[in-house]
């Protein structure tokens, strides 16, 4: 007993994942923390936010931020602070569904092209090369116009898929790199040898190992989606008024009354900052601490 | 800040106004203004866009236009004198003896006697879109080359006022012959401006017409029509003075901004519009096929409530039924709020709207709104209706399209509730009533509805030339129309319109299609 207290006493002490990832990365947990919040916002949105969103307030238009209406109100006397809480759902909503789709759909194009190689491969990397010579906001426009709009559970999937498609190539890409490191391992070889299925191999064998860029690539892609998201409604083709999103609230009638009315802008303007920024440092932060190379 | 704006810009109006009828027009200079969309066509008897009469407007004459002045008075275009048979059914009109096409050829009644024919009675491949307006004319003849007589087989009182239409264009006889298309590749008239170019995308040219029939006019030497596809980009070249005017109507808070930047360097006017924002119900849809659905959907809008709070944000102000308020044919405020939807006491109308949607057992009714993605006043008229509607647990989807899909959500049917706009260029219920009445009839009423009712009243108040008879035969057709709330009025819109001070002679009107040919135009420079 006596011999053996040293020994553990100069162990390095094992925290839970979420506390060594705090004290290994502070400024990602910090971005965790926000995200979590936004995310907690959103779901309970109901509770959080003092008024319901769409309710419109003649009497209260354009009102400067007071103990009444702490953001200020909007054209229709609407509540920002409660528009803003909203459309974190939104944001959340359609910026996850949006990473996850693209994500998966590029980490199983990735997969394949090098687990197959040869023609597989090089059809996979030239439509990606096509893909990725468009500009994402563009792919995005071009996606969404000729889809137009299909709302389930009042989320416009076309939308999600429009802002999916240009992730698709950009994931593909670096899975790829990744997966071809992995297919060339003796273990693959092994597996190959003893006659398992392609199926087999991909999923039990090449995917987990993967997963580590994956969860970096959709954690920075989120930040990427909410973005274009906005971007779409403020242009006009993503969701539509009266449902609060963070673009759709600084295009409309913000560009007519951000003079006399700037908290109109500039609550959404920020809300859609710091979620981006929470977002990306998450993600960086998350690359860091699952990169065995950073560790060094 | 906005009513010190707007102060300021009636002061400026009443001062400019005082001192253009003080001053006597000078000669010289182009106009440069805005058109903010692109024409679809040069041939005005096919266009249903205002692009197209303030592109071509300047470079055509009409049988009559409206004196603005006196609105809806009429005074003679290319017509000197006319008189009307007692009986109402034949108009004879003495043409003025100086009217020239801008191909140096002199108009003579079988100019004017080749457009009516062309509008009544298009040619294969030439479009009419306002054919029915004349559609009791059984006979045009021209004894001489100064005079052509309209026949009419049954009384209209309309047909006269529609001798007035900005749509009109008269066009020339011989071309017509050579090609019934020729409007629609060539812009060739009498109008003060003859025309120099067209610049997809860019602009309208015109110059002066020498030879045009009042003595004097135009005063201008040119024009340039510039179109902007971005209101951003229009009102920054308003506000710098590269454009002096927008004709059609500026938002309130567009007229706020420019009014601020130019003070008393701008002048604005405002007067309520022939054009209103309308709610289809697709009638032959369940739901909307019940009465009691549509009259409760119509009822839960506060139209009152709603007009001061959008009159701030949106072209939209008056709560109307039928008729635009304050014209001939308007409903007295006292008697609208008597109609289904009009009331006073929204708090009642509501309760009665719930009871109905019970009744009809659609107690948690929802549906697809389709609107337009145009910002004014599309969007706003949208978001306030789909708050109205929350009010009685109606949960609404607001599907906003593109103009193309628009078109084509309401040409096949495929929509729950449209909001649809009725634009007229006059208040004339013959034309305006054709919202309301049988879609087989008027495929302006997109409601996809059959009642004949409404069309037997339509039909005696067409016929009807007593003002009073007709009035309540009008009032009648109304208190009907919104009680089966096929289409109902939401708002009617306000018209905005800011020149540049030193822009003269243009006259404000309830249409943004009249007073557009610019003869009388001058710049105080």
């Amino acid at each position: 007993m006596a011999t053996a207290a040293p020994a553990i006493a100069s162990a390095p002490r094992r925290y839970p994942a979420l506390i060594a990832f705090a004290i290994a990365q502070p400024l990602g947990a910090v971005a965790l923390l926000v995200v979590i919040a936004m995310a907690l916002a959103a779901t309970f949105a109901e509770v959080v936010a003092p008024y319901d969103p769409l309710d419109i307030d003649f009497g209260a238009m354009l009102a400067a931020p007071s103990p009444d209406h702490w953001f200020g109100t909007d054209s229709f006397g609407r509540d920002i602070l409660s528009r803003v809480i909203y459309g974190a759902r939104t944001a959340l909503a359609i910026g996850l569904l949006s990473s996850l789709m693209g994500c998966t759909l590029g980490a199983a194009l990735g997969i394949a092209s090098a687990y197959f190689g040869g023609k597989v491969d090089m059809a996979i990397q030239r439509v990606v090369d096509i893909f990725l010579a468009f500009p994402i906001i563009v792919l995005a426009l071009v996606v969404v116009a000729i889809l137009g709009r299909l709302p389930v559970l009042g989320v416009d999937m076309n939308l999600v898929l429009a802002i999916a498609v240009p992730i698709v190539p950009k994931v593909a890409r670096v899975i790829r790199s990744s997966a071809l490191t992995i297919v060339t391992m003796p273990y693959i070889d092994a597996a190959r040898t003893a006659g398992y299925s392609h199926t087999r191999i991909i999923l039990r064998h090449i995917a987990p190992n993967v997963a580590a860029p994956y969860l970096i690539l959709f954690t920075a892609f989120i930040a990427q989606a909410i973005l274009l998201e906005a971007s779409l409604s403020f242009l006009g083709l993503g969701v539509t008024e009266p449902t609060p999103a963070w673009g759709l609230m600084l295009s409309g009638s913000a560009s007519d009354f951000y003079r006399e009315a700037p908290w109109m802008i500039l609550f959404p303007g920020l809300a859609i900052s710091l979620a981006v920024f929470a977002f990306n440092l998450f993600g960086d932060a998350l690359r860091d601490y699952l990169d065995p190379k950073f560790k060094t | 800040m906005r009513t010190t704006v707007a102060s300021a810009a009636l002061a400026a109006v009443i001062a400019c106004s005082t001192s253009a009828v003080a001053q006597t027009p000078k000669r010289g200079g182009t106009l440069n203004f805005a058109i903010s969309a692109e024409a679809p066509t040069y041939d005005c008897h096919a266009g249903n866009t205002y692009a197209v009469v303030h592109a071509v407007a300047p470079f055509y004459s009409t049988l009559l236009k409206f004196d603005l002045s006196k609105y809806p008075a009429v005074e003679g275009d290319v017509a000197e004198s006319w008189t009307i048979s007692p009986d109402q059914l034949t108009f004879t009109f003495r043409l003025r003896d100086n009217v020239f096409f801008h191909d140096g050829t002199k108009l003579t009644s079988a100019d004017v006697k080749a457009t009516y024919e062309r509008l009544r009675n298009p040619p294969a491949g030439v479009v009419s879109v306002r054919r029915a307006s004349y559609e009791d004319i059984a006979e045009i003849t021209t004894p001489d080359e100064r005079t052509i007589v309209f026949r009419l087989a049954a009384p209209n009182p309309s047909v006269f006022q529609n001798f007035a239409s900005p749509w009109d264009c008269i066009y020339s006889a011989a071309k017509l012959a050579e090609d019934p298309l020729f409007p629609s590749k060539t812009i060739m008239g009498t109008g003060p401006f003859k025309f120099v170019e067209h610049v997809r995308g860019s602009h309208f040219a015109g110059t002066r017409h020498d030879r045009y029939h009042v003595p004097g006019q135009p005063y201008l030497d040119g024009f340039r029509g510039v179109i902007f596809s971005q209101g951003a980009a229009m009102l920054n070249a308003l506000q710098g003075g590269q454009v002096l005017a927008e004709f059609r109507s500026l938002s309130p808070a567009e007229r706020d901004r420019v009014a601020g930047a130019l003070g008393p360097r701008l002048r604005v006017e405002e007067e309520s519009w022939v054009l209103k924002l309308t709610i289809a119900f697709n009638a032959e849809k369940a739901p909307f096929n019940d009465p009691r659905v549509r009259k409760a959907l119509s009822m839960a809008i506060d139209r009152w409530g709603g007009s001061q709070g959008l009159s701030r944000i949106a072209t939209l102000r008056a709560v109307g039924g039928v008729m635009r308020p304050g014209s001939p044919f308007a409903t007295p405020e006292a008697e609208l709020a008597k109609l289904p939807g009009f009331g006073r006491d929204i708090r009642a109308a509501r309760e009665e709207a719930r009871r109905l949607l019970r009744e009809a057992g659609h107690p948690n009714l929802s549906f697809v709104l389709t609107n337009r993605t145009l910002a004014q006043p599309y969007t706003p008229g949208g978001v306030f209706l789909i708050n109205e509607w929350r009010q009685i647990g109606v949960t609404v989807e607001h599907r906003q399209v593109e103009t193309a899909a628009y078109n084509a959500a309401q040409s096949s049917g495929n929509f729950d509730v449209l909001l649809d706009f009725s634009n007229e260029f006059m208040d004339e219920p013959n034309n305006g009533l054709t919202k309301y009445i049988s879609s087989d009839r008027s495929p302006n009423n997109p409601a996809r509805a059959v009642d004949r009712d409404l069309d037997r009243l339509y039909d005696l108040q067409r016929r009807e030339t007593d003002p009073a008879k007709r009035n309540a035969i009008i009032r009648e057709f109304e208190a009907l129309a919104m009680e089966r709330a096929y289409t109902v009025p939401l708002l009617w819109w306000h018209r905005i319109v800011a020149t540049h001070t030193h822009l003269r002679g243009w006259q404000m009107s309830p249409s943004h299609l009249l007073g557009q040919s610019l003869a009388a135009v001058w710049l105080d420079q």
